[in-house]
């Protein structure tokens, strides 16, 4: 392994705000790769860690498209092609009685399409992960705010690194190992 | 209103610890008291008996039912609709509550989403069991087979198994995705106790969650994109299962107004049930600085306004009845209220019409007590209402020679209450082993309150 020893480095906070002020800080020092974590969606600071949700709306709708679009062909293939009925000189392709199950299939394109690409895109399920051995990482889901510089960023380095966190005054600075 | 913005949505003094701490504690205390055990053996019980009757229906058929010609949709048809109905509100205020950002949502769709979950899974039985031969259910999938036969893409009723499996689905991924942050609070709650096989099983159902920014702005986004799915959704499951009727030419069943009158139905039957689960839950768990006075009140309100959509729509049917100058539906309506089921459209007409008008007083929806025992008042209202559409219509055909009654057996009330057990139980173990409030947007209600006393 010639990988970093070293995941990053963990600054523990208080606030939201706090939170924020320092990835803003750690952004403007040229770190790209900061992560924050805090216990509840944080609006505006997704736009500081530079977030990228551009997928999962494009994704979303190619799922709807392809659920509809599916269950169409699969009426019309089955009513018209496979199995036509004449019943009384009735058309066979009877668009509007196809169109409950088109509409309810998109709909379920869409959302598994939204839930999957959301998972996908964020790297879960990931049951492992180094932030995991930092023991008070765990009131990242209760009420404290973690403000990760990992070791893989362009321009970390341990020393201004840990200078950098330190003069945001954290409760607390860890080193997490790889 | 001049109070800061979510004082009565929150009551002040709560902070992201306690908050949390306090929900989490519920599932993670690991004993419930003997009230929590006495109502999950009774439920038990029914559930026992759900069991029985549902395995006598495979032996002998749905000929123990009370069903036969012409009544040939029962109890089972009409609990059907009834508990589809019931699993709407849910939904609506996950989804329809969410877009409009009404913040008294927060702390109620999550218990609101289970009961959705539930209702629709049970309403799912009722529909196959009447099948007659329930095992041949997936027929409906259209899947290659060597039969060389698809569904009837004509029929309602395979509409009906689109939106009901598409609504099923989709209420647990939305149920599941809110879920996700609860879970990770939950893994690291238990492994702070020391509960090493909670802190396993929640750690694998969250995924790994760990809460990062730009896991939070994607979470976030597809959640409404999923609130955004789900609204139309809602809309059109009602509907589907109104035009299992609508589309039938029996009179009372063909009638246009049915698939809003039917939604209507939906979320008044299912707000009655949000009261009836969200009075006894505040209670027992002291959550009444969660589930405030406000939210209670909040939903006797659109339980008022939906009360006028369904009156509207009895109106709807008995003006329309009589304009459209047809014997049937005519002779249809007159016998609702003097036929054999008369006393039965009496007493749905009270209490679905009648009683619902208490809302208007401040003090009855200011009280907890009377709140819930009109939302009982309403769900039975709504039972009968899914009765009497069903059954009316059906025992006088147009045939005189072909009329007949519909008298239910013991089987069809022990299936009624059987699968009113099996809800209870399940949302027994519910409250037992997830948060029934959504920690991660109380947490986000505390900062917001924060900010508004600021």
């Amino acid at each position: 392994m010639s990988g970093p020893a070293m995941y990053g480095l963990l600054a523990e906070f208080s606030s939201a705000d706090a939170l924020c002020a320092a990835a803003r800080h750690a952004r403007d020092n040229g770190y790209t790769r900061v992560e924050a974590y805090s216990p509840f969606a944080i609006e505006g600071l997704d736009d500081i860690v530079g977030a990228d949700k551009g997928w999962i709306a494009p994704l979303t709708l190619l799922g709807g498209i392809l659920g509809g679009a599916g269950t169409y062909f699969l009426q019309w293939y089955a009513a018209v092609v496979d199995y036509p009925i004449n019943i009384g000189g009735r058309p066979l392709h009877s668009w509007p009685a196809f169109i409950p199950a088109t509409f309810e299939i998109t709909i379920l394109g869409a959302a598994v399409a939204a839930v999957l690409a959301m998972l996908v895109l964020n790297g879960l399920p990931r049951l492992y992960h180094p932030l995991f051995e930092v023991e008070e990482f765990e009131l990242a889901s209760r009420n404290r705010f973690f403000l990760c510089l990992p070791a893989r960023d362009p321009v970390f380095a341990p020393g201004p690194a840990r200078d950098l966190l330190e003069g945001l005054h954290p409760l607390l600075l860890r080193e997490v190992p790889a | 209103m001049s109070t800061p913005e979510n004082a009565d949505v929150l009551r002040p003094g709560w902070g992201y610890a306690s908050v949390t701490d306090k929900i989490a504690g519920i599932v993670l205390t690991g004993h419930f008291g003997w009230r929590w055990w006495t109502a999950f053996l009774v439920a038990s019980a029914g559930v026992c008996a759900l069991l029985a009757a549902v395995s006598w229906l495979l032996v002998k058929g749905i000929g123990i039912w009370g069903v036969d010609m012409p009544v040939a949709w029962g109890f089972a048809i009409g609990n059907f609709v009834w508990w589809i109905g019931i699993g709407h509100a849910g939904t609506f205020i996950s989804a329809v509550l969410l877009l409009l950002r009404q913040k008294w949502r927060t702390s109620i769709n999550r218990f609101a989403e289970a009961m959705t979950l539930f209702a629709a899974g049970i309403a799912g039985l009722f529909p196959i069991l009447h099948l007659g031969r329930p095992w041949f259910f997936y027929w409906l999938v259209p899947y290659p087979n060597v039969m060389n036969v698809w569904p009837q893409w004509r029929s309602p009723l395979v509409w009906d198994f689109f939106a009901i499996a598409t609504y099923l689905t989709v209420s647990l991924l939305f149920w599941y995705v809110g879920l996700i942050p609860d879970l990770a609070t939950l893994r690291d709650r238990a492994g702070q106790r020391g509960q090493r096989k909670s802190q396993v099983a929640y750690g694998l159902l969250a995924l790994g969650w760990r809460g990062e920014a730009r896991h939070w702005a994607r979470y976030e986004w597809a959640y409404l994109l999923l609130a955004g799915l789900a609204t139309p959704l809602v809309v059109s499951v009602h509907t589907i299962v109104s035009l299992d009727f609508a589309v039938g030419n029996t009179p009372g069943y063909h009638s246009t107004i049915f698939p809003p009158y039917f939604v209507a139905g939906a979320l008044f039957s299912g707000f009655a049930m949000v009261l009836t689960l969200a009075i006894p839950l505040r209670a027992a768990f002291g959550l009444q600085d969660f589930i405030t006075a406000r939210h209670l009140a909040n939903a006797a309100k659109v339980l008022l306004a939906t009360c006028w959509l369904v009156s509207y729509g009895y109106l709807a049917e008995i003006f329309t009845s009589f304009y459209s100058g047809d014997i049937y539906e005519r002779y249809m309506t007159i016998n609702r209220f003097t036929g054999p089921y008369g006393p039965v459209y009496l007493a749905m007409l009270a209490c679905n019409v009648l009683v619902p008008q208490l809302f208007w007083f401040r003090r009855v929806r200011h009280s907890a007590a009377l709140l819930f025992v009109l939302s009982l008042v309403i769900n039975c209202g709504m039972w009968m209402e899914r009765f009497l559409i069903v059954v009316t219509s059906l025992h006088r055909d147009y045939l005189p020679s072909a009329w007949g009654m519909f008298y239910p057996t013991r089987w069809d009330w022990i299936t009624l209450f059987g699968s009113i057990a099996l809800f209870v139980w399940l949302f027994l173990l519910f409250v037992r082993f997830l948060p029934l409030i959504s920690i991660a947007e109380m947490r986000e209600l505390v900062r917001e309150s924060a900010k508004g006393e600021a």
